[in-house]
């Protein structure tokens, strides 16, 4: 087991694009580190300058302590999961998972011994002697990850391993890799682009975009305090709302207040506890942002707006409402009266708003 | 009803087609079992007459044809075996591997197929006489002018096609590069492999002008070269050339019906997402 780090890493590739920009990250010791981000961040990559499989541009790589730039990938003691599974087609399961262990020269009562027991593990104790083709969706996953398991890697790497299944399937190996994860306690670092999938996965998430890391935090932390608009935007479903505005300041309460197309302006009253911190931002133009669970309908004032559709969900409703020529969502429990077309006012629930420097796009903690 | 009719179409275009290119052996088998004497004349196109015979296979045995199809089926298999190997490393090499001038060197390989037979014979043929290696099992080496680059290009296509992630999975299991390429690689190409051992085995089974002008000796003859001397001094004996023919062809078709599973199948099926 081991943790890893790596310092400035980046990569260039032949033709001189830059998809890793210079990345720090600490990946603690048996931690389950999710690595999400829109297709083409460099998620792949940085996995793979890991893995060994790409060289290193610039910057620096530590396993466990040690500098592994130009250490082979076959020393570096990591399994690599692959999106699709890469199984040798002509070797039944079994010797599939024996692959490595028998290069590593164990013999064949440990080689046995520790097939039986990742697949007693994954469920495939019945599927040792077929080929990969006699398999379904999940089982080849199953032995892939088996093929991983067996090897006791200080480091599990996976690459979008449960896209290729279908979203049943899939939901159910999210609760098994979690299971695995606490089984074997092993560092690992999974790659995925849903949203979702980081979040119930990863003790801690590395939200990725353009080759460079906008945060790295618990989920909990990613979703209530996100660090600026990107990862606002790409974490939480539906997505979080954003408004254009201004903070304005009267005799020590705040307020933002936004135009509103056909209806008057609105205004949201906010609690500001740093009072130096938005003071730059008085009086200017700011954007702040509020979750669709975070709004609420109101008979009082508020924000304005019709409603363009609504989407049942069972247990929740999400109703669309346009504002300032977007379509905005309002996540409420089921039951609604309301039909396409109403106008409603609705307001931010209280703490709930944040706040974003519309240079930077950082955001303001107040 | 479309499709019925195009099908239908095209089964009769086909069944002309192989026929056009059959034609030409079956009547060439069917002339073996003749007399020589019916070969020839108004008859010849009337089987309803013809006496059909052994006696050319019978002629065709005292000849030294034996002999020339153990030397062809030796030189045809070295020439197969190391020209396969040789085609794998340097295709999966091209195909694989990153390296300098990677472009230029494959032009090379298909530029020196193109050099016309008649032009590297010459030297070819100075370079064995200087060596002492006319009149051995050594001509397999220039068969490799004819068939080293077809199997080179049939099995980059091949090895291209393997998924990348097959090989580096092997890697991330601590297999070796060349490890990967025997035990991963191969296996995975072998409908390629078999393909272009196949296509070697053919064109150096088939080779005519190299083994006439490098192995003189009788006792050194292909049976290619056995065939065209199948002839008195002012006849060719037309009865014992089909026989020979049909008794050279054997082999090729033999390999053929053996191996057609191996080259069609698809191995790869069932490793990765479909
Ligand atoms: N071999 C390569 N050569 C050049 N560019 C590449 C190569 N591989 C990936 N890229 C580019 O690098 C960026 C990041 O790719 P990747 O790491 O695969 O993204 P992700 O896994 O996050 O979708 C993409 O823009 C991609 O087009
Ligand atoms: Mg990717």
């Amino acid at each position: 087991m081991a943790g890893i780090t790596l310092r400035d890493l980046t990569k260039i590739y032949d033709n001189n694009f830059e998809a890793v920009k210079s990345i720090n990250l600490e990946i603690e010791d048996g931690e389950f580190m999710v690595l999400v981000g829109p297709s083409g961040c460099g998620k792949t990559t940085t996995l793979r300058m890991i893995a060994g499989l790409e060289d290193i541009s610039g910057g620096e790589l530590y396993i466990g302590g040690e500098l592994m730039n130009k250490v082979d990938p076959r020393d570096r003691n990591i399994a690599m999961v692959f999106q699709n599974y890469a199984l040798y087609p002509y070797m039944s399961v079994y010797d599939n998972m024996a692959f490595g262990l028998k290069l590593q020269k164990f013999d064949k009562k440990e080689i046995k011994r520790r097939i039986d027991e990742a697949a007693k593990i994954l469920d495939i104790s019945e599927q040792l002697d077929k080929k990969p083709k006699a398999l379904s969706g999940g089982q080849r996953q199953r032995v892939a990850l088996g093929r991983a398991i067996v090897r006791h890697p200080q480091v599990f790497l996976m690459d979008e391993p449960l896209s290729n299944l279908d979203a049943k399937l899939r939901v159910q190996m999210r609760a098994e890799l979690i299971k695995l994860h606490e089984d074997l306690q092993t560092t690992f670092v999974y790659v995925t682009h849903d949203q979702t999938e980081a979040m119930t996965m990863g003790s801690r998430i590395c939200v990725m975009d353009l080759g460079q890391i906008k945060q790295v935090a618990t989920p909990e932390e990613i979703y209530s305090k996100p660090d600026n608009l990107f990862v606002a935007g790409f974490i939480g479903s539906p997505q979080m709302n954003f408004y254009k505005g201004t903070l304005s300041e009267e005799m020590g309460a705040y307020h933002l207040e936004g135009e509103n197309e056909e209806y008057d302006a609105f205004r949201f009253s906010i609690d500001i506890s740093d009072q130096e911190s938005v003071a730059p931002y008085l009086n200017k133009e700011i954007i702040f942002g509020i979750r669709p669970e975070h709004l609420m309908f109101t008979d009082g004032e508020g924000l304005r707006a019709k409603i363009f559709v609504i989407e049942l969900l069972g247990s929740e409703v999400n109703v669309h409402i346009r504002v300032q020529g977007d379509i905005h969502t309002v996540t409420t429990d089921a039951g609604t009266h309301f039909k396409a077309g109403d106008a409603v006012t609705v307001v931010p629930k209280p703490g709930r708003i944040h706040l974003f420097d519309p240079e930077t796009e950082n955001a303001i903690r107040y | 009803m479309n499709r019925l009719k195009t099908s239908t179409l095209f089964k009769i275009v086909m069944i002309l087609y192989l026929f056009i290119i059959l034609f030409p052996f079956i009547w060439v088998a069917i002339t073996s079992f003749r007399p020589e004497s019916e070969i020839w004349g108004s008859n010849a196109l009337d089987l309803s007459e013809a006496n059909f015979t052994l006696e050319n296979y019978r002629l065709v045995f005292q000849t030294p044809i034996l002999n020339s199809l153990k030397n062809s089926l030796i030189i045809s298999g070295i020439t197969t075996i190391y020209v396969t190997l040789v085609a794998s490393l340097g295709a999966y090499a091209i195909a694989r591997l990153d390296f300098k001038f990677k472009k230029l060197l494959t032009v090379i390989v298909l530029a020196v197929s193109m050099f016309p037979q008649m032009i590297v014979i010459g030297p070819i043929y100075r370079m064995f006489v200087q060596l002492g290696w006319t009149n051995s099992y050594y001509i397999s080496l220039p068969y490799s002018n004819i068939t080293l680059p077809v199997a080179t290009f049939i099995l980059i296509t091949h090895f291209a096609q393997i998924p990348k992630e097959m090989e580096e999975s092997a890697t991330m299991d601590g297999s070796s590069k060349i490890n990967t390429f025997f035990k991963i690689v191969l296996p995975l190409a072998a409908p390629g492999i078999f393909t272009a051992a196949i296509i070697v085995f053919i064109g150096a089974w088939n080779e005519f002008l190299l083994s006439l002008t490098l192995n003189t000796n009788e006792a050194w003859r292909t049976a290619t070269v056995n065939i065209s001397f199948l002839r008195g001094q002012f006849e060719i004996f037309w009865g014992q050339v089909t026989a020979a023919t049909v008794i050279v062809t054997i082999p090729t078709l033999i390999i053929v019906i053996l191996f057609q599973r191996q080259i069609v199948s698809g191995l790869t099926s069932g490793a990765l997402k479909e």
